[in-house]
């Protein structure tokens, strides 16, 4: 049995004129446990919709979202979001480590026990040393990797990154998507990931799941299977990597021009 | 520099004109009064008496409203229901609510203590809900996928978040709560610094009055610095920000 199941999900938002806009024509799709799954399409397809509503933060206008068997009708309690703003989701109250402890004490572990694990985590996102930092004295990146450890923290089977990396400069990018690389090898979570960079898809995932303009469908699955660990050089100088990339984007291209 | 002229001014004006002396009387004479009310414990009694009212009223206050403003900030039904009424009693001066009070409860502790209550509620009522309800969606939204039931997301997260606009609040509230029961005392007091103001007053004795009024003036300043210190011991994280900010 898949781990997550999304069926036949749709979600129409009504405007405040009477208008609807239907952001998620229908979708449905199969992640296995362990999955590395990334979710491509043009901007304003319904991406953070789609993630929002598997994340169960909105409700579905039709179909729904199965985890273990379960249907998911509000925030489910093994799968974290980690939002595009990081700058919006950071808790600037908080320290760095006051942060990823927050994931911890949201798994139920009481003030002092999670220290270690905090620490660790923070020292694996690559940030020891900044634990007694403020969000605000740290850069966009560094930020991200903040928020990214507070979801691990939380020791969810599923993680779901909305475009983590979209507000980041073009390097931060490439050493960010490794460490993401990182973390999932060593903890083996469910990822499920949204890009608008294509390639950035293709060197992460082991799936890509194509999303039509609005109102979105999925028009196509590929799957990925360079070998692993990825490399920024190896990988991407293959000359499959390029093919891929290519047929993804004509396809994104021809889906646009349809609409 | 400027405030020791005005008291020299002050001082030899008042001496030079008789006149004066009545309804302005040297500034070394009021200190003079001052040391021998507080010394002889009188006026100390009735300073203790108005801070204690206000403290009562200003953590009751502060409580109520802290709560009240965050349940209808956060819960958009409850704000529906209330908005009239909070916009109907919000641009009301406070203080005509004395008499009122009075009426209900006669004079006493009870009946300035419930005025100032009232009076305080409001700037922390409206600055909490104001806050709440300017979170940004994607905080809370945090605060959710953590699969946190409400109460735990009201507590770490809003909570927290509008803690800024909370303390904004209740500095203006400690202000408005010394008024008011300064305030109470005059009209319908029989103790406490406005009570002894008003009542020196009448009894044309101005330099006692004067020392009054100089003493809940610093009662005032002390509880002003107290509340800057403890907001920057709460609020040692934005600090740093804000400080960022303005360069």
């Amino acid at each position: 049995m898949p781990l997550l199941e999304v069926q036949n999900l749709s979600k129409t938002y009504r405007q405040m004129g009477g208008d609807t806009t239907v952001a998620i024509g229908e979708i449905s799709c199969k992640i296995e446990p362990g999955e590395f799954v990334s979710f491509v399409g043009p901007s304003g397809c319904g991406k953070t919709t789609l993630l929002m509503s598997i994340a169960g933060l909105i409700a579905p206008s039709a179909g729904q979202v199965i985890i273990h068997g379960k249907e998911v009708s509000g925030p489910p309690p093994n799968l974290v979001l980690v939002f595009q703003d990081f700058n919006k989701s950071l808790f600037a109250w908080r320290s760095v480590l006051g942060n990823v402890r927050f994931g911890l004490e949201a798994r139920g572990h009481r003030w002092r026990q999670g220290e270690d694990k905090a620490r660790s985590l923070i020292d694996l996102v690559g940030l020891k040393g900044f634990e007694d930092h403020y969000p605000w004295e740290l850069s966009g990146g560094m930020q991200q990797r903040v928020a990214i450890a507070r979801a691990l923290a939380y020791e969810p089977e599923v993680l779901l990154m909305d475009e983590p990396f979209g507000s980041l400069d073009a390097l931060t990018r490439l050493e960010l998507e490794d460490t993401v690389l990182q973390l999932w090898e060593e903890l083996r979570t469910t990822i499920l990931f949204i890009t608008h960079d294509i390639e950035e898809a293709v060197y992460l995932s082991d799936r890509i799941l194509l999303l039509s303009q609005r109102p979105s469908r999925i028009i196509e699955e590929l799957p990925i299977d360079f070998a692993r660990p990825r490399n920024q050089v190896i990988t991407r100088s293959q000359p499959r990597f390029m093919e891929i990339r290519n047929c993804i984007y004509q396809r994104i291209r021809n889906e646009s021009a349809l609409s | 520099m400027l405030f020791a002229l005005l008291l020299l001014m002050w001082e030899f004006g008042s001496r030079l004109s008789p006149a004066l002396q009545s309804y302005l009387p040297p500034v070394s004479r009021i200190f003079r009064s001052l040391a021998e009310l507080v010394i002889s414990g009188q006026l100390v009694s009735h300073l203790m008496i108005t801070l204690s009212r206000f403290l009562q009223g200003y953590l009751l206050a502060a409580s109520i409203a802290v709560i009240l403003g965050i349940v209808l900030g956060y819960f958009r039904l409850a704000h529906s229901l209330f908005e009239a009424v909070i916009e109907f009693l919000r641009p009301m001066p406070s203080v005509a609510i004395i008499p009122v009070a009075v009426l209900l409860l006669g004079i006493g502790d009870a009946m300035i203590v419930a005025v100032t209550v009232y009076a305080s509620v409001w700037p922390v009522l409206i600055n909490t809900m104001d806050g709440v309800r300017h979170l940004e969606r994607t905080l809370i939204d945090t605060g959710r996928t953590f699969a946190l039931n409400r109460r735990k997301i009201l507590w770490l997260v809003v909570l927290p978040a509008a803690a800024p606009y909370i303390v904004t609040g209740l500095r203006i509230s400690l202000s408005i709560a010394l008024i008011l029961v300064t305030t109470a005392e005059m009209i319908a007091g029989s103790r406490g610094l406005g009570f002894f103001i008003l009542d020196q007053e009448r009894s044309m004795n101005s330099s006692n009055m004067y020392a009054g009024v100089i003493l809940v003036s610093a009662l005032g300043y002390v509880l002003n610095r107290l509340f800057v210190l403890g907001e920057g011991w709460a609020m040692q994280w934005r600090r740093g920000m804000l400080a960022q900010e303005s360069v």
